[in-house]
Order: C-alpha cells, then sequence, then structure tokens
C-alpha cells in the first residue's frame, strides 16, 4: 500500500514543472527589481557634476550618429504604407484619406516603436558589448578604485543620451516616413498633393504628437536600462562566462529590449488612449 | 606595536562553494612593505579585493584603522577608499584611451585642478616611468611590460597613502622588475605610503618587504619578516619558498640564496679541501647611484657588478650571492688570509675595467655628459670556520667591511 505521501511519477512531473516555473518567476521578479534600482542609480547620477561631456558624446553617438539609419528606414516605412493604405483605401473610394492614415500610424505608433528598434540593434547591443568588454577586462572595477563610480561616469550618460535621442529621432523618422509616404501616394500613384497635406496637417492633434514622445521616452528609458543592466551584469551570468558572456549579454539586450518595447508600447498606449 | 593600518579577523570568502579564504586573520601596518605569496588559485589576488572593497566577506570582518568597514558610514568609507589606489594584475587600463589620458583619468575625475596642472602631474608620472614615447598611444599598442608601467603610473598619479600592487612586476624583464621594485621603494620613501604587494620576484621583493604573509591552503601560513620565515621550520612554507627561490638570481646572474647554502654545504662536506676559505662581503650603495644615475642604470651597474664578481671569483673557484638589495657575498678559497686580501685587492683594481667603464658609459649616456658621482666599493674579508652559518659570516664580514676602492667620474681612477 502507498503511503499517502509517497509522490507519483505524474505528481512529479507536476512539481518539477511548478518548481521551474516558481524559479523562473523567482529570478524574473529579482531582476525586475535590480534593473528598477540599477535604473533609479542611473537617472539620478545624471545630474551630478562633470556628466556634460560625456552625455554629449553618448548623444553624439547614440543620436547623430542612428539618424541616417532611422531616417532610411522611416523613408521605406512611409513608402510602403503610402503603397498598402493607397490599394486599400481605393477600394472604399477614400483615397483622400491618404495623408490622414499614413501621419496617424506614424505619428502614434510607427514613429516611436520602430525608431526604438533600430537604435536598440544599432546602439542598444553596442552599449551592451562594451559594457560587458569593460566588466570581464576588469575595467570598471579599475574604475572604482580610482573612486570614479562606474554608474555615474558609464551608465548615466547612456540613460541621459537616450532619454534626449530617442524623442528627436522620431520626430525625424515620422517627417521623413510622411515624405516617403507622399513620395508613393502622390509622385508615384497620383494623389493630390494638397489633399495628402492637409489630411495630414488637420488629422494630427498635439495629443497625438505628445503621445509618440511620451512613448519614445519611456522607450528610451527602458533600452538603455535593459542594454546597459546586461552588459554590467555580463559576469553573473550562469550560462557563459568570459567572450561568450558579453555575446549573450548583448543578445539578450537585444531581445528583452524589442520585447519590451512592444509591451510598454500596449501599456502606454492603454494609459494614452 | 601599533593598531594595524589594515585588520582581517576571521574572513572567510567563497565562491561557488568553493572556499577561497578560509577564516583568514592577518594585520598590515601603516609605512610598511608587506608582500603577500602564495601559490596560484591561494586567493592572494581576492584578498587585496577585499581591502579595497571589491569583494566583502562571507564571514567574519576587516578593521580598517581599527573600526569594522562593515560598520562604517559611506561616507566614511569613501574618504578612506579615496587614499587607496589599486595596481591590477592584467593592468585594467581604460582601452579606449591613450596613455596621457589614462595616467590623468583619476585626477580628471576626482579632482578640480585646472587641466594644464593634471596634465603636468600625469607627464611627470609618465616621464618617471619612462614612457614619453608612449604617451600618445592607446593600449594596445603597447608591450605587456609598458602596459603594466602605465598602471603603475596611473595607480601612483593621485599621490596615493595605500598602494595594493597585485604583481606590479610580471611580465617585466629583470632589470624593469628592480627598476619597479625600487621605484615603489622610492616612492615609499618620498610619499609614505604603505605597500601591500603580491609578488613572487625573489629574492627582490623580500630585499624591500618589511613583512611577509605566505597563503597557504585558504589560510595565512606565516605571518612576520621574511628572515623569520626562513628560520621557520614549517616543511610545507619551506618547500614553497624554495620553489620560488630559483638557481639564479635573475638580475645579477648570481646563485640563488638556496643554491648558495647548497654550494656553501657542498664545499663544508667536501672531504678533499686543501684550502681554507674565506668569504667577502662586497657592498655598493645603491640608493646614491640611484640618485646619480637613475633606477634603471644603477640596476644595470649593479647587474654589471654582480656580473663581474661571479666572473673573477668563479675563476678561482669561488661562489657568490645577493644578500640584501645591495650586497653580495661570495665565499672562495685561499692558502691564507693575506693571500685572500690579495685576491679581494686585485679584484677591486680590475674593477675599473670590469665595471666602472660600463657605468661611466651609463652615466654620460643618461645625462649626455659625463655626471660627476663616487662609487665606493666596501668589503669585508674574513675567514671562515666549518662551523659557521651563512648568517654568521655576513655579521663578520659586515663588521670588517671598508671602503676598499672610491672611483670618481672626472678620473679615471682609483683613489685606494
Amino acid at each position: 500500500m502507498k503511503e499517502y505521501y509517497e509522490i507519483t511519477e505524474p505528481m512529479n512531473i507536476l512539481v518539477s514543472f511548478f518548481s521551474a516555473i516558481g524559479r523562473w518567476t523567482i529570478r524574473a521578479v529579482g531582476n525586475f527589481g535590480a534593473m528598477a534600482v540599477f535604473f533609479f542609480l542611473g537617472f539620478v547620477n545624471i545630474f551630478r557634476a562633470r556628466q556634460i561631456s560625456e552625455i554629449t558624446n553618448q548623444t553624439y553617438y547614440i543620436g547623430a550618429k542612428s539618424s541616417l539609419i532611422v531616417m532610411l528606414v522611416a523613408l521605406f516605412t512611409g513608402m510602403v504604407l503610402g503603397l498598402q493604405l493607397f490599394y486599400t483605401l481605393v477600394k472604399f473610394g477614400s483615397v483622400g484619406a491618404l495623408g490622414s492614415a499614413i501621419s496617424l500610424s506614424l505619428v502614434r505608433e510607427l514613429g516611436p516603436v520602430l525608431t526604438a528598434i533600430m537604435i536598440t540593434a544599432r546602439a542598444g547591443s553596442a552599449m551592451a558589448a562594451e559594457i560587458g568588454i569593460l566588466r570581464n577586462s576588469e575595467q570598471i572595477d579599475a574604475l572604482y578604485t580610482m573612486g570614479v563610480d562606474p554608474i555615474r561616469y558609464l551608465i548615466s550618460p547612456k540613460i541621459a543620451a537616450s532619454i534626449i535621442s530617442f524623442p528627436l529621432l522620431t520626430a525625424f523618422f515620422d517627417l521623413i516616413g510622411i515624405i516617403g509616404g507622399y513620395i508613393t501616394g502622390v509622385v508615384l500613384l497620383g494623389t493630390n498633393a494638397g489633399t495628402y497635406f492637409y489630411r495630414v496637417q488637420s488629422s494630427i492633434d498635439m495629443v497625438d504628437i505628445r503621445g509618440g514622445f511620451i512613448k519614445a521616452l519611456v522607450f528610451g528609458a527602458i533600452v538603455s536600462c535593459i542594454c546597459c543592466f546586461q552588459g554590467y551584469f555580463c559576469h553573473m551570468r550562469s550560462d557563459g562566462f568570459g567572450a561568450k558572456s558579453v555575446g549573450l549579454a548583448t543578445v539578450s539586450a537585444v531581445v528583452i529590449s524589442c520585447v519590451m518595447i512592444l509591451v510598454s508600447d500596449y501599456v502606454v498606449t492603454s494609459f494614452l488612449m | 606595536m601599533d593598531t594595524p593600518l589594515i585588520e582581517f579577523r576571521n574572513v572567510t570568502k567563497r565562491f561557488n562553494g568553493r572556499t577561497v579564504l578560509d577564516n583568514v586573520n592577518l594585520s598590515i601596518y601603516e609605512n610598511q612593505v608587506t608582500t603577500i605569496i602564495g601559490k596560484s588559485g591561494t586567493g592572494k589576488s581576492v584578498l587585496l579585493k577585499h581591502i579595497i572593497g571589491l569583494l566583502k566577506p562571507d564571514e567574519g570582518s576587516i578593521l580598517f584603522q581599527g573600526t569594522p568597514i562593515s560598520k562604517m558610514k559611506k561616507a566614511e568609507w569613501e574618504g578612506h577608499r579615496r587614499r587607496i589606489a589599486y595596481l591590477f594584475q592584467n593592468n585594467a587600463l581604460l582601452d579606449s584611451m591613450t596613455v596621457l589620458d589614462n595616467v590623468a583619468f583619476p585626477l580628471r575625475q576626482t579632482t578640480d585642478l585646472p587641466k594644464g596642472e593634471i596634465e603636468k602631474r600625469a607627464m611627470k608620472r609618465i616621464e618617471d616611468l619612462e614612457l614619453l614615447e608612449a604617451v600618445g598611444k592607446f593600449p594596445s599598442e603597447l608591450s605587456g611590460g609598458m602596459q603594466k608601467r602605465v598602471a603603475l603610473a596611473r595607480a601612483l598619479v593621485t599621490d596615493p597613502q595605500i598602494v595594493l600592487f597585485d604583481e606590479p612586476t610580471t611580465g617585466q624583464d629583470p632589470i624593469r622588475k628592480n627598476m619597479i621594485l625600487s621605484m615603489i621603494i622610492h616612492y615609499r620613501k618620498k610619499f609614505g605610503f604603505t605597500a601591500i604587494m603580491i609578488s613572487h620576484d625573489i629574492p627582490d621583493v623580500f630585499f624591500i618587504s618589511d613583512r611577509v604573509i605566505i597563503l597557504w591552503e585558504g589560510g595565512v601560513g606565516f605571518e612576520g619578516p621574511y628572515e623569520d620565515a626562513l628560520k621557520q621550520n614549517v616543511p610545507m612554507i619551506d618547500e614553497f619558498l624554495r620553489s620560488l627561490d630559483g638557481f639564479e638570481d635573475q638580475l645579477t646572474g648570481l646563485l640563488s640564496r638556496e643554491a648558495f647554502k647548497m654550494h656553501y654545504s657542498a664545499m663544508l662536506g667536501s672531504a678533499a679541501r686543501e684550502a681554507t676559505s674565506s668569504a667577502a662581503l662586497f657592498g655598493v650603495r645603491l640608493n646614491i647611484l640611484s640618485e646619480a644615475l637613475g633606477a634603471q642604470a644603477a640596476l644595470e651597474a649593479l647587474k654589471a657588478l654582480g656580473e663581474y664578481t661571479n666572473r673573477y671569483f668563479n675563476a678561482v673557484g669561488g661562489f657568490s650571492a645577493r644578500r640584501s638589495r645591495d650586497e653580495i657575498l661570495t665565499i672562495f678559497p685561499h692558502k691564507n688570509l693575506e693571500e685572500a686580501r690579495k685576491l679581494v685587492e686585485d679584484y677591486s683594481r680590475d674593477l675599473e675595467h670590469g665595471v666602472i667603464d660600463h657605468i661611466r658609459d651609463i652615466a654620460s649616456g643618461n645625462s649626455g655628459e659625463a655626471t660627476c658621482f663616487d662609487i665606493h666599493i666596501h668589503a669585508g674579508v674574513t675567514e671562515i670556520s666549518p662551523e659557521d652559518t651563512i648568517d654568521e659570516i655576513i655579521e663578520k664580514g659586515r663588521a670588517k667591511q671598508e671602503i676598499i676602492s672610491t672611483y670618481r667620474c672626472d678620473f679615471g681612477g682609483n683613489d685606494q
């Protein structure tokens, strides 16, 4: 006869399953908490002395140097939107609404999201890799021993630069995207130019622009925090050491950032609506 | 003794379940050079990282001037920490910055000094460490030895009161190893800092150390002056020290301490010993040479002296070893003491061609013209009786030491 406390085979699988979920949850909550503290320290240290030049450098690297790629993506996004929406609207006889459809899609959603994803791919991965290498070569420890707070010196300027760059690049994205839509909708497919720009102007309210910028700010904070956090603690990864840990940290930084951009996009949108 | 500057009380540190430091108790005193030695993986670097706060103990406590660090307020600990500089084993140079920017970095980030003053101070350290040709280069463009000197310059640029050196001489040639050690001593005298060093460069590191801490199997195997470590009859420590001490002193090419001891025992044990033996303790004031010629040239001179002494006395069946930074003990056979003295006199006469010419070349090479300075060669000649230990021979030699030769640069000669 089986004892009442004996764990049977199916029970065993169930226990393992829930244990794994429990472990994952505890680790995820712990990481989330650590990331929140990390962001707080990084943000507070933006306002310390000797930060201006480093913030300027980082803004140049994260913002200015990403502008070309962001504008290129914006142009083709606008063009493809123009193409798709034109043929959709033709079916309903509302081609005149092309300007409204393109501009609202870009300003409210596509601008902030695609800009954030492009910067994550270009600058976020570089942030994680750079900080990871500094960590592995003990340069972060060296900063500490020299009396320099590594979070102030390395992390805060990147957070500040991201918060500055994301909204600015989003604005560029929106503008170039609308021009892209103009190229396909007006120049190639023959929609009236006046109607297109009139619709753009009349359909976008300040609320839409403000909403897009709020999203860009949130994405900037999230992406910089995740990428820096992954690099900064790459030496504590259980799945790899040394150069491998830097590679894994970079992958995690990009993947988690992209997922979090989309998750936070939904959350922010639901608050704004 | 005074309150220790830093004290470890029952400190234990584990990494992934592996105990690296196991109940470690040790003391480090102000204004001393404390050297930590131990086999690889015994936690030497871990110990240093605890001192600066990069690691925290799992158990036990670390006291700074009698106060546990864990009980200090953040500002108080930060105040202490800013007095400490750390030289990393792998240098940890900021690889996206030039040598000048690396050295100036701590001053730029932690002081409000004017830009010009920061550059002046950084350049002074760069000059001290003979890195002028590397000033605009990036760390990846430098050799391992040069990187080490850049890291040393960066550690010393803030004039710290405590400097932690994690293997400062690794990757250097014998002359540079000794130069770095000389520099550590020079700066310690100049600025009065406390040095805590991990090094395996026997014998030189022991010549400059006030205290030695031997880490053994996670704990402290020995703590005290080096001479006391040698007197301990702990087989493990004895074996470890012997394993570090090669057969040859890398700087001078003379015998190591252990090899000298073996030669001496063999000589005493030799049944067919026809002649009696004498010992000569030669000394040259390295500090004076260092001031006149610079650290590197002084060490070149010491190296030349060692090589010359080795050649000269080997030819007559003798053997020599360095007993302190600037003392060479030679044991050689002779028929009577008079003959031994004559041999030493001939040695000092021939020294001018063997060594002094070389030193003169270095001096004129350094300054562009002949630098005027005195070189005194001291020697104490004494007869050895079979019962004498090496320490007793040294004492006897030291008691009889006198200036046997003085050479001046402007002369050429020998004012014996």
